[in-house]
């Protein structure tokens, strides 16, 4: 293991972790639920979906999140490398996947892991080890 | 109010995830490539976020109903079964693949990204064939409880 300091920003990312938290924080006190994204977007897909409203809200503001942050600052650069079909199949198992589970890197891991959730945990060891051992197949094994 | 506060916690939520570069899937795949140029910083974009929620959630774990005064919907501890394990190396495969999980990939969409579109198009769909998956399953274990049904008579 080589760290990348040229690419390691560990202030932005305490600071911009901070936000995060603080706006689960904020969903926790006010809303008095789990910031969790794939609950909330896939609350939206149940057959008798309810709470359609705050739901949907609380996607718009993720969405404009880059509309507003442009108004202050530059936007960070979103760099994708992946192909098309690489993101399709990426996106349907992230789908599946996360509602299988029950929850994402928001709700596992930030909100779970902040309230001590054993389940959150194993979750988020889980999905971590799966998308090392993801990157180690396509960069190492069959792309180096 | 309730809707409005939902969408200001998005907006933090996401610009929290910009600021951080979460947002970008070639930093979170430098985090995830162990074994090439490592980039620590999605540990630490955990560890400031989990250090600032905690405090939001010890603070309404001791409050009866929410600032707005509506009622708590937290999740209680449920058993770790196969549903999570499997859920979670599925997801994990996909967010490595990808390098997005549901939230950046929102965010990205926002930006304007036209390959955020088209995951985000793709999750969605992959979530819908779960509540199919699962609506199936709901259907064929109420058959079979229906044909025991005289049989345990």
């Amino acid at each position: 293991m080589a760290i990348d300091w040229t690419a390691f920003t560990p202030g932005s990312a305490l600071a911009g972790g901070a936000i995060i938290g603080f706006a689960a924080a904020m969903f926790a006190l006010f809303n008095g639920r789990i910031a969790g994204v794939s609950g909330i977007v896939g609350g939206l897909l149940r057959p008798a979906s309810h709470d359609t409203a705050w739901r949907a809200a609380f996607i718009a503001g993720l969405i404009a999140a880059p509309i507003v942050y442009v108004a202050f600052a530059q936007l960070p650069p979103i760099i994708i490398d992946g192909g098309y079909p690489v993101l399709v199949l990426a996106g349907l198992l992230v789908g599946i996947g996360t509602r299988y589970g029950a929850g994402c890197t928001s709700g596992h891991g930030v909100c779970g892991l902040s309230r001590a959730s054993p389940r959150s945990l194993v979750a988020t060891v889980v999905f971590m080890a799966a998308g090392f051992a993801t990157v180690f197949v396509t960069r190492h094994a069959i792309g180096g | 109010m309730y809707a409005l506060f939902a969408f200001v916690a998005g907006l933090v939520f996401g610009i929290g995830l910009l600021f951080s570069q979460m947002a970008s899937p070639a930093k979170v795949l430098g985090f995830l490539d162990l074994a090439g140029r490592w980039d620590p910083s999605l540990a630490f974009v955990m560890v400031g976020a989990v250090c600032v929620a905690v405090i939001g959630f010890v603070l309404a774990g001791r409050r009866p109903t929410t600032l707005l005064g509506t009622p708590f919907f937290l999740p209680i501890a449920g058993e770790i079964d196969m549903r999570l394990v499997g859920g979670g190396l599925i997801f994990g495969i996909g967010w490595g693949l990808g390098g997005f999980c549901p939230g950046p990939g929102l965010v990205a969409l926002g930006a304007g990204q036209a390959k955020a579109f088209v995951f985000v198009a793709a999750m969605l769909a992959g979530m819908l064939a779960f509540e199919g998956i699962e609506a199936a399953r709901a259907r064929s274990v109420t058959r079979a409880a229906q044909t025991d049904a005289p049989a345990s008579e």
